[in-house]
Order: C-alpha cells, then structure tokens, then sequence
C-alpha cells in the first residue's frame, strides 16, 4: 500500500514532528487560555472568550512585583554567573596549573546534583549563618547553580579558538588589554552570550533552589506556585503568552539582522 | 634601498629554551644579516619555530639574548618589538574585515589614517579588490598574502613566517614562493623563514640554517649546503644522497677510501672528517652526479672515474629522469637519476651495471654518525 | 665548486644565565579561577559540609540542635521514606527513558531532515522555556482534565483499561495518577534531552552515511552501527540532564500528582519547610545525592565517556 510506504519512509520524520507538538502544546493551551474568563478562582477549564486579562496584566495583587523582583536577580545573576564563569573558562583552557582535577570535579558536581540537594543544604548554611533569607541570598544562590552552565557553555567556544589570534594581536602591537578587548572578547562573545543566555533563563524560571532560600520574598515562579493552591489568576496566562512571543520575536529579529549582514558582506 | 638603513642585524647569542626537562632549542648563537631572505629548515620538532617565536617574543627565551640592530631586545613583549610575524594558518582575525586586519597594526600603535597606505598594501599583494570581505570569504593563497600585508604594512625590521606555505596547494605554493620573494626583494626587509620544505627554503633563501634536534647542524647558501653537507643529516635531509662507507687507504691531495671491493677517491678539500690511514670514512655523492654504463661497456669508462659495480633491482620513469635503485657491495641501495636523452634500453631490473662519477664529486663525512639521519620515512611525511 | 670552510655551529659564547617566567604570570590563572572556586566552595561545597553535620545532629527547634552522630537518622528516614525514593527513581527512570524515545526522532529531524527549516524547528524547540515552567505545567492540568479531551479519546480507545489495570492510572482520570507525573517529568526535561542529543548528530559527517550504505548497510543497519553510537555522546549527556533534575523534582508531583505519588523532593521539602526536622530532611537529602552521585558515576564509566564538562 502506498500510503503505509510513505509513513515508513517517513517514520522519523512523523515522530519527530509529534514530539514538537508535545512540547508546544501547553504553551498553546497558556496562550488560549489567556483570553479565557473563568468561572471561579481557577483557570483550568474554558468558559468564554475575554480580554480583560490582556487590558489589565497588572491587575493581580503582588504578581507583577514578584515578575519585576525575578526580573533583577535574573539579571545580576547572569552578570555574576558570567562573569565569575568566563574567568574561570579561561583559566581551565588557556593556563597549566594544580588541582586541575578537583576544579574540574568542583564545577561538575553543582550540574550532577538533584536541585533540591544543593537547596536544602545552602539553606541549612544560611541557618546556621544567622543570614537574613530574601533577595541576596537568592541571589547567591542563583549565581551558584548558574556558574557552572556558564563555564560549560563559554568553555567550549575558547577551546575552538585558535591561541595564534592572540598571538597575532600581540604581534602586531597590542598589549595585553588591547588584545582582550580587540580580539579575545569579540572572538568568544558568542560562547559569552550563549552561557549568559543561559545563566539568565535558569535563573528566571528557577523555582526549587528559591522556593528554599527566598523566605518571605516572593519571585515570579513562587507567585505562580501559590497560585496553583489559592487560585490561578488569568493575567499569569497573560505574562506567560508574552514572554513566549517577546523571546520567538528576539529570535527572528536576531537571524534577520544576521541574515541582512551575511548578505551586504558578499 | 632606504629601509636596509634603518634595519639592523639580528643577532642570537647562547639562546635556549627548555620546557620541564625537554631541551626545544639548546643554546644557539645565530646571525641574520640585514636585508638578507634566511631559512629555517628542519622536520618538525627540530625547534626552528620555538626559536622563530623567542625572536617575535612570543616564547621566553631560557637563556641567552635577542639583539636587533645592536639592541637588546630579550626583555620586550611582542608587541614592543619592531618584529611582525606571518603565522602558521594565518591567524587572520575572522571578526575583521581584511582592510581592518591589515589596518590592526597602525591603529594600536595610534595611527588614524590608514585609509591610503592600507590601500597601497593591498594592492602590493594584489587584493585592492577584496578589503571588505571576512577572511574565510577568501581562497587559501588569498588569506595568506592578507597575512602577509597585515605584517607587512607595519614596516618591521624583519618579517617572521612561520610555515606560511604550508596550507597551500603544490602549485599555489610554488606561485607564492616566487610571490613571497619579489615582495622581499621589493621592500628589502629581513625575512626569516620557518619551514620543513627543503626545496622552498632553497628557492627562496639566501641563507639557510638546517635545524636538528634543537640545534644548527649546518648554515650556508643553499647550493653550499646540497654540495657541501657536513653531517649526515644534513646530506640526507636535503634533497637524497648515496652513503658508502670504507676504510681510508691513503690521504694525500686525494684520500683513497677502500669500499665495496674497490677503490674510491675524493678530493681532501671536500672531506670535512679528520682522516687517518685504516680509519672509517663515510663517502657520499648525489644520485644525479652517477652516470649508469651497461656492464658489457664497463671497458669504455674513462679513467680516473670512481667506479661501483652493481645490479639493477628497480627502475622508476618520472618523464624528464629515470631513477634507479642499484643493489651493490658498495651499498644495498644505491640511487641513481639519469637524464632521459638517450635511453639505454638494456637498464632495466636486473641488468649488471656499472656507477662511475667525477671523484671531485665525492664528499667525505664522519662515519662515527648514524648513516640514516634526516632520512625521510612514510611516517615522517604522513 | 666552490668550497667554503666554515666553522661548524657557533660555540656558545654568551653567558647561560637561565630565566624563570615570572611569578606574576605564573599567578594569572589562579587569580582568574578565585572567585568563582570560592564562590562554589562557599555557597556549593560548604553547606554540603554543614548539612552533612546536621543529619547526624538531634534536638529540637526550641532548644537547638547538636551533633551527637545519631546516624540512626538516616536509618529511620530510609524506611519511613522508602516508597518515596523508590518512586522517585522510578518516575525520572521512566521519564527519561520517554525524553529519549520521543526526543531520538526529533533531534534527528533538526539534524538532517529540516534543511532550512532547521533554524524554525530549533526555535520551537526552545521557545517554549521562556515561559515560565510552573505555568507550563499547569497547562497539563487543562490539558489532561477530567472529561477533557484527552481522557475521553484515552477512554474511548480503551488505552485507560489497560493503564489502569496496570496501575498507572484511574479508569477514568489520568490527572493526580503516576501517569500524569512521569507525562508532566517528560515534557519539562525534553529539551535537556533533545539539545545535546542534537548538538552530538549534527556532528556526524553525512558522507559516513553514504559509506556505510555503500558499505552494503541497510538504513536500519547503519543506524545501528553508525548513527547511533556516534550520537553515544549526546544519548549520555542528555539522560544525564534528564535523569538528576527529574530524580530530585517535586514540582510535576506536587502540581499534577497525588498524596500517592509523591516523590522524595516533595518529602525533603516538607521536612525543612514545614516540619522543621532538620536532621531527617538533612539525612533524606544526603541519601538522595549519594544514589544520584553512584548511579551517574557507574553510568558515565559504563558508557566510557568521561569528559563530560
């Protein structure tokens, strides 16, 4: 039967484009249900089609707050985690130097652990340290997990970096800063920006690691976990759909522009 | 030419560089005169790049002293060195456009208007056309002469390539070869040249030093070196030389060397190893200095020709030569070239054949070295 | 001829004064790794120290806690606990065993099937990590709803008879059912299985394809013994990534479970948050590590890739 020669020629392709439509369905039942107007505190079955979500985002006690607050750990975590992890990306592949080993293990480990582990015991520290739970010690930790994604990610861009660039730069005339900022950053910047990219996305979504160390402050992906037990808001529906949108958007703007300067450099 | 003012010596004196226990370069003193195009020549791992890079500054030299034009250098970073470097693979900075790599060097240095003489560079190499391209937009041989502006325009005293041809294509590489040396014969800089090429440190260099093992085994005018060898390794390395060793018989204006049953002779100039009657001496004579006579016209051979007796095992056609491997009390495998003008159709495998040559093509070596030093094997090449 | 009578090489006239790099360079790297090792050392490794110190301490809140190595913590968590382990690790096996069988074919189609739909596919892929994974989640209780869709075309099917019977769901709902958690587990880990597994194929040279078929290999055999252990890499990484977040979540239980399917991390949550029994939670969380940390580590010597960072 042609038909059934054709799904078997096809098979991967078929199964593939199913798994996609696992993984988008839910962001498409988020964004349907973003125009839904429930019937009581819960947005779990359609009732009928509104906007009132979408007038008011805002218009939920504490949520955007919450979004604004996870807004700015995420940020400065990345810029720490960043930071922090493209020195040591360049020390692990440009230097020799002892317990290479146990570095290496150091930075493995925090990716080889159940979340809840590092969190549960990070909070036990900040116990027995007298520290005030909130915003810095969230901070801290997000830095933590996010270090070593960081080093992962930026490392393997420096290690497919040819070391004669730099050398060619000394060479001609550039000393040590001049060669950083002229030739090394530029040349590992997309290593860099993949691993902030990164390090921002875990720390905005992250919930478990928070959820321990936050105390009564209150990030985005808490407000969201609250609200599965008192009732879910339609506006969370609202900043889930337009996260989606904004990031696809970035994405296609960033190929386009790409595009448009592979094109003018021919 | 006026920049041949300006330049200077360069000048290495005791320079070594160690790493851990493994000696790469041991002490070496060296100078490359102003002006002049100066090879490197050795198989990799001979340490000619690492002394290539303690003259950029790229390597800190564990002994000894740099000095350019009377200056000390040793102390300076690269890029307070009036030094530019050609690297291996170019090293082209692949987030710059080409006008921007060859402009890198001006504008550290804190030039602003470098519209004119990076113009004039490009067209020097003749790439006016591609400024504005991304290196890997461009050819091989093309990324290699933007390599070779981006150094250039800085007007150094010496220019530095490390292996620059070693990417290319045989024929790209014979066309930049001859490329490399009108640019240096146009702007009279010094060229120092790293390579493992024989045959492109000779088209090029004035000069040649042949490294091994860390050290100089031998420095001299390309043809110097191919008739002079005075090491077994440097015989071997360059280009291929027949070594037969025997007993000195008598040394007198002519050594008389006993060898494969027969007597040899070679000129007392041409023997660099100390000679005592019943003592060992290596003889060697290029495989292109060997006529080939049939053995039935042994008694045609002129006298005074240095004669080995011997048999054919294989014989290889290459169009201007044939090339012959002959088996013989002398040696198991002696290589002969003959000149394909008049084609003897006996010489094939297997025929009795008789080498004789002009004994003043004899050179006599040491025989207390290794006999196959430089020899290139398949692995050596792969 | 001419021959020239040259010295041989030089002798070494110069004074062999030998020079050390200096200590300044030498310091370069261990400058650039010190803040962020101390970082992890601090904020990683010292509470792992701390909480080791707490699971074998007693007491209570009111009159503090204090070492006293009662180990036998950690054998009353065990078996108070040990249904929560076991599910635990049940669920992330089952979870990442689905992100491979579903994740193989997708990653495969980005790989070499999506020609210039490529960058699209890849897009889609990560898209959906934007927005927030708790909101996700929650989508999945619309989605698997009772009287939903989705239950009525399982139910029609009779697919719910036989997972029922099995133990995986109800016979008439698949929300707050193991079903539904290993469901919700496999679709937030997906795309830590399908990045690398893609990353490790879009390696492979296409013309080894070609030879293997040339080599008389069947697709299915050059699947076989080409394309998939070349992508042993990418299989490794990602159920890595899948398997420790999954072992150790207690979101998809909590969110789409039930009191029956709670996992180990909703168990350690309890303890530290509610309860306040340091020492268990401390003596649960240990154990969890050590599992995770024996089972990656037989798993990584088995499959013989080591360099994983």
């Amino acid at each position: 039967m042609p038909v059934l020669r054709w799904i078997r020629r096809n098979l991967i392709v078929i199964a593939g484009l199913l798994t996609l439509a696992y993984m988008i369905l839910p962001n498409v039942v988020v964004m349907v249900f973003s125009f839904n107007k429930p019937n009581g505190r819960f947005n779990y079955a359609w009732q009928r089609f509104s906007l009132d979500a979408w007038k008011d985002p805002c218009g939920v006690a504490d949520m955007c707050g919450s979004l604004s607050l996870s807004l700015q750990i995420a940020v400065w975590a990345t810029v720490g985690a960043t930071v922090l992890g493209t020195m040591i990306s360049f020390a692990l592949v440009r230097y020799r130097f002892r317990a290479r080993g146990a570095i290496n293990s150091l930075i493995f480990l925090p990716m080889a652990m159940p979340e809840v582990v590092m969190a549960a015991s990070l909070l036990t520290l900040f116990l027995n340290m007298g520290a005030q739970l909130g915003f810095w010690t969230v901070l801290i930790a997000h830095i933590m997990f996010c270090l070593s994604f960081v080093v992962t990610a930026v490392k393997a861009r420096v290690m497919s970096m040819d070391p004669r660039l730099e050398e060619a730069a000394r060479d001609l005339y550039a000393g040590p800063v001049q060669t950083f900022l002229r030739v090394t950053l530029p040349i590992a910047a997309p290593g860099i920006a993949a691993g902030a990219l990164l390090a921002f996305a875990l720390s905005f979504d992250d919930f478990i690691i928070t959820n321990f160390n936050a105390g009564s402050t209150v990030t985005f992906p808490m407000f969201v976990w609250g609200s599965a037990q008192r009732g879910t808001p339609v506006q969370i529906n609202v900043i889930g759909t337009a996260m989606f949108i904004i990031a696809v958007m970035v994405v296609v703007v960033g190929q386009l522009i790409a595009n448009r300067r592979k094109n003018s450099a021919r | 030419m006026t920049q041949q003012q300006t330049g200077g010596d360069v000048r290495l004196t005791g320079i070594s560089k160690t790493y851990g226990s493994f000696a790469a370069v041991k002490p070496l003193d060296l100078t490359v005169p102003q002006g002049s195009f100066f090879a490197l020549l050795g198989a990799s791992g001979c340490g000619k790049t690492t002394t290539l890079r303690m003259i950029a500054g790229l390597e800190e030299a564990t002994t000894g002293t740099v000095s350019l034009g009377g200056q000390d250098i040793t102390g300076l970073p690269p890029y307070k060195r009036p030094v530019n470097t050609v690297f291996q693979s170019y090293a082209l900075f692949p987030h710059l456009d080409i006008s921007e790599n060859v402009a890198f060097g001006l504008r550290r240095r804190g030039i602003r208007s470098v519209k004119k003489q990076v113009d004039e560079m490009l067209e020097l190499v003749q790439l006016g056309d591609f400024a504005k391209r991304k290196p890997h937009q461009l050819s091989g041989g093309q990324q290699q002469r933007v390599a070779v502006a981006r150094a250039l325009i800085n007007h150094p005293q010496v220019l530095l390539l490390d292996e620059p041809l070693g990417a290319l294509d045989l024929k790209l590489r014979r066309q930049m070869q001859l490329e490399l040396k009108r640019i240096q014969t146009e702007v009279g800089i010094t060229f120092i040249h790293v390579t493992h090429d024989q045959e492109e440190a000779m088209t090029m260099a004035d000069t040649v030093a042949v490294m091994n093992g860390g050290r100089v085994e031998q420095l001299g005018a390309p043809a110097d070196l191919y008739e002079n060898p005075r090491t077994t390794f440097v015989a071997n390395f360059l280009g291929t030389s027949n070594l037969i060793e025997g007993e000195v018989v008598s040394a007198d204006t002519d050594i008389v060397v006993a060898a494969g049953g027969g007597k040899l002779r070679l000129p007392t100039d041409r023997c660099t190893a100390p000679t005592v009657n019943g003592g060992k001496l290596l003889l060697g004579v290029r495989p292109e200095k060997i006529s080939l006579a049939h053995a039935d016209d042994a008694d045609v051979i002129a006298d005074g020709r240095n004669r080995v007796t011997g048999r054919i095992v294989d014989s290889s056609f290459i169009g201007v030569s044939t090339q012959y491997v002959v088996e013989s009390p002398a040696g198991k495998a002696l290589q002969v070239y003959e000149q394909n003008i008049e084609r003897d159709a006996r010489l094939t495998p297997g025929a009795e054949v008789v080498l004789h040559w002009n004994p003043a093509h004899t050179f006599g070596l040491d025989a207390a070295q290794d006999i196959d030093a430089g020899v290139e094997t398949v692995e050596d090449a792969a | 001829m001419t021959v020239t009578k040259e010295a041989p090489p030089a002798p070494v006239t110069a004074e062999l004064k030998v020079r050390k790099p200096s200590t300044r360079k030498r310091l370069v790297p261990y400058w650039l790794l010190l803040p962020g090792i101390l970082w992890l050392l601090v904020f990683f490794a010292l509470p792992l120290v701390y909480q080791a110190s707490t699971s074998v301490q007693t007491g209570s809140l009111e009159k503090g806690f204090e070492v006293t190595w009662h180990f036998q913590t950690y054998w009353d968590a065990l078996t108070d606990y040990y249904p929560q382990f076991i599910r635990s690790l049940l669920y992330a096996g089952t979870a990442t065993l689905l992100c491979l069988l579903l994740g193989y074919p997708l990653a495969y189609l980005i790989a070499f099937k999506a020609g210039r739909w490529r960058n699209v596919v890849l897009v889609l892929v990560i898209a959906p990590f934007f927005t927030s994974f708790l909101i996700r989640t929650l989508a999945w209780k619309t989605i698997l709803a009772d009287g939903g869709a989705v239950v009525d075309v399982l139910n029609t099917l009779h697919v719910l008879d036989v997972t029922s019977w099995l133990g995986w769901t109800e016979s008439n709902r698949v929300l707050a059912t193991p079903m539904a958690v290993v469901c919700g587990l496999t679709y937030n880990f997906l795309p830590f299985m399908i990045l690398p597994l893609y990353t490790s194929l879009e390696r492979i040279d296409g013309r080894l394809h070609e030879a293997a078929g040339d080599l008389y290999a069947t697709p299915a055999t050059t699947f076989r013994k080409v394309t998939f252990p070349l992508s042993m890499p990418g299989v490794v990484s990602g159920t890595l990534l899948t398997f420790i977040p999954a072992s150790g979540d207690y979101v998809n239980a909590e969110l789409l479970g039930s009191t029956d399917t709670k996992m180990v991390g909703s168990v350690i949550q309890t303890q530290f948050l509610r309860v306040l029994d340091y020492p268990t939670a401390a003596a649960l969380s240990f154990i969890l590590m050590a599992v995770v940390l024996i089972m990656v580590t037989v798993y990584i010597r088995r499959s013989g890739t080591e360099d994983l960072v």
